[in-house]
């Protein structure tokens, strides 16, 4: 059984490689920008689902305010840039600071609270977040902040003649996010995390510090979250607190490790894969009529899978792993 | 408009006492009731308030339909149930809002000409709209009968009863299933009759429901998961919170209060104010 899991683990990474590398080589074949657009937000959110999967997969806390934590790195990011001049990579890293920050304070009380009263929580905190944003003149209030374009170089982060650094960027975010997740699945803190998960008093009378770990879950979850946030915030140069803290983005970060499989290192790649190509072309193709249609298509299919996979689609091709893994 | 946050929260609040589900579609039932009252006036010019037991008859049916065909498959689900019952919930509420938009496009309607719309009374020097006042009224009657109906009545102790303790209420022969499927009628009941009111006094659009679905849920679990005079009471304090925040914070936060309020209390205490479980 111990063998095999590391045989599954040396498996899942020499995966991740291969997968990795291929990611790397495909924009030299694909040279359409709507193509690499959708690319690139895929890349994204597998890395945001991944985060969310830390907190809400493997430790079990579902968090539906992970647009906070989005917003907060966004927002770092883009006022100390253009208001002080502060170069993204700083901003960045702040905004992740902030955010682990944040968590660790608002995890506090939070973690206390159990199922529904949990969710509703961190629901109504992402949603004061927002409408203090809203109301937030320096920070831009409603209209939000134009990022300044400076010259396109790595130091500003900035690039508006091509997509590609974009992309490579999120392809490292995205293979940081999961190696994180691989790294933490395998320590103490995996174990802990999955013990909470399934019963947390047992877990507690078996010398698990409960508490403890769910805060640590909670401070990479964000961290990791705003890091992505800032990334977004460079990528599209204009943030407003709609488009970066609003409830549909505390979701869309959900969804995709819900739908591959929560608690899984591969859930949340799958799920992204195949959740944000369809949100983005049926938005394409179907949105622009604004009657609908792709709200239709996509409710649709988040109602099927989770009614036909409650395990997620990884639950198609991984019975066998799942047996190993138990 | 306590007493109405308190109505759209109650059907939530039965269903959830129920059978352990939150139902994240509930916003756009009561969006789906504030269509069939706008229509019901705008083809057959029948006022909303007579048109409230009609919606409500007409979403008890919905309620129980979408138990039958959709939540009764993800009661079943044998991992992760949690999670299944809220995203199945949250993607009937895109699916919702997605049709409403294809059938009814995404346009602003209102109903312009009910009986009550616009009136005012003088209560003691005190102006209030009159519709809000009748739906303060139908909230409080539809209350006490609810609870009449489930403290008194032979349906309502099988609901009581399945929410105990499924598994021995199949043994005395009562069908889960058809407990549930009425209750999730009469939580869409409910519900329609709050769109009724509604109707009569807010724009009419897709996401309608939205706006006030946060505010349903931090009414439910404020007065505590599971408990209707919890919904009632929570109701009249998210009512009261909002309009003190009103006065002082600028009306684009005055949700704030709402949630400030809602943290506070199940910090203190986790199981809200009035919550058994």
């Amino acid at each position: 059984m111990q063998n095999s899991f590391a045989q599954r683990r040396r498996r899942d990474l020499l995966v991740a490689g291969g997968l990795a590398l291929l990611a790397a080589l495909v924009p030299l074949v694909v040279k359409d920008v709507n193509v690499q657009n959708i690319m690139i937000l895929t890349l994204l959110y597998a890395a945001l689902s991944q985060a969310w999967n830390i907190l809400g997969g493997y430790c079990g806390q579902i968090s539906l305010g992970h647009a906070l934590y989005f917003g907060l790195g966004a927002y770092t990011t883009t006022l100390l840039f253009t208001k002080f001049g502060v170069l993204p990579w700083f901003g960045m890293l702040g905004g992740g600071a902030i955010s682990a920050a944040i968590a660790l304070i608002l995890g506090y009380p939070c973690f206390r609270l159990r199922g529904h009263y949990f969710v509703i929580a961190t629901i109504v905190i992402a949603e004061i977040g927002l409408l203090l944003f809203h109301n937030w003149d320096w920070a831009g209030a409603a209209l939000g902040i134009d990022v300044l374009v400076r010259k396109d170089s790595w130091a500003t982060f900035q690039f508006t003649r091509s997509k590609l650094p974009y992309y490579y960027f999120a392809l490292v975010f995205c293979c940081v996010a999961w190696l994180i997740t691989f790294w933490l699945e395998d320590s103490k803190w995996g174990y802990w995390w999955r013990a909470v998960k399934d019963n947390p008093e047992a877990a507690e009378s078996l010398g698990v510090v409960v508490f403890n770990s769910k805060m640590g879950a909670a401070a990479v979850s964000a961290f990791l979250t705003a890091i992505g946030g800032a990334f977004y915030a460079q990528y599209v140069s204009y943030i407003d607190p709609e488009s970066v803290m609003s409830f549909q983005f505390s979701l869309l970060m959900a969804l995709p490790a819900v739908l591959g499989g929560i608690g899984t290192l591969w859930g949340p790649v799958l799920g992204a894969a195949i959740l944000i190509p369809l949100t983005e072309l049926t938005r394409n193709y179907l949105g622009g009529s604004g009657r609908g249609v792709d709200l239709i298509l996509y409710g649709s299919v988040i109602v099927l899978i989770s009614l036909a996979r409650p395990e997620g689609l990884i639950g198609l091709f991984s019975r066998k792993r799942k047996e190993v893994a138990r | 408009m306590g007493l109405l946050y308190g109505l759209i929260a109650v059907g939530l609040a039965l269903i959830f006492g129920l059978m352990d589900v939150t139902n994240f579609a509930h916003g756009e039932f009561l969006m789906l009731a504030m269509y069939v009252s706008f229509f019901l006036f705008a083809f057959f010019a029948i006022d909303p308030l007579l048109a409230a037991p009609l919606v409500a008859a007409a979403m008890f049916v919905f309620g129980a339909v979408i138990y039958l065909v959709v939540i009764r498959f993800a009661m079943r689900a044998k991992s992760n149930i949690g999670m299944v019952q809220i995203f199945t919930t949250f993607g009937l509420a895109i699916l919702m809002r997605g049709l409403a938009q294809f059938f009814f496009t995404p346009d602003y309607r209102s109903i312009t000409h009910s009986w009550l719309g616009g009136k005012t009374i003088s209560l003691g020097g005190v102006y209030l709209p009159v519709p809000q006042l009748v739906g303060a009224l139908v909230s409080i009657a539809a209350f006490g009968a609810l609870y009449f109906f489930i403290k008194k009545t032979d349906f309502g102790r099988a609901l009581e009863a399945t929410r105990e303790d499924a598994g021995a209420v199949a043994l005395v022969g009562i069908d889960k299933n058809k407990v549930f499927a009425l209750g999730w009628g009469l939580g869409g009941a409910l519900v329609g009759l709050a769109g009724a009111i509604m109707a009569m006094f807010f724009y009419i659009y897709p996401d309608v429901g939205a706006s006030f679905a946060l505010i349903a849920y931090v009414t439910v679990a404020l007065g505590g998961f599971g408990s209707v005079f919890g919904a009632f009471a929570g109701g009249i304090i998210v009512g009261l919170v909002e309009a003190t925040t009103a006065m002082i914070l600028p009306p684009s936060l005055k949700s704030v209060g709402i949630y400030a309020v809602y943290l506070l209390v199940v910090f203190i205490r986790p199981r809200g104010l009035f919550g058994s479980i």
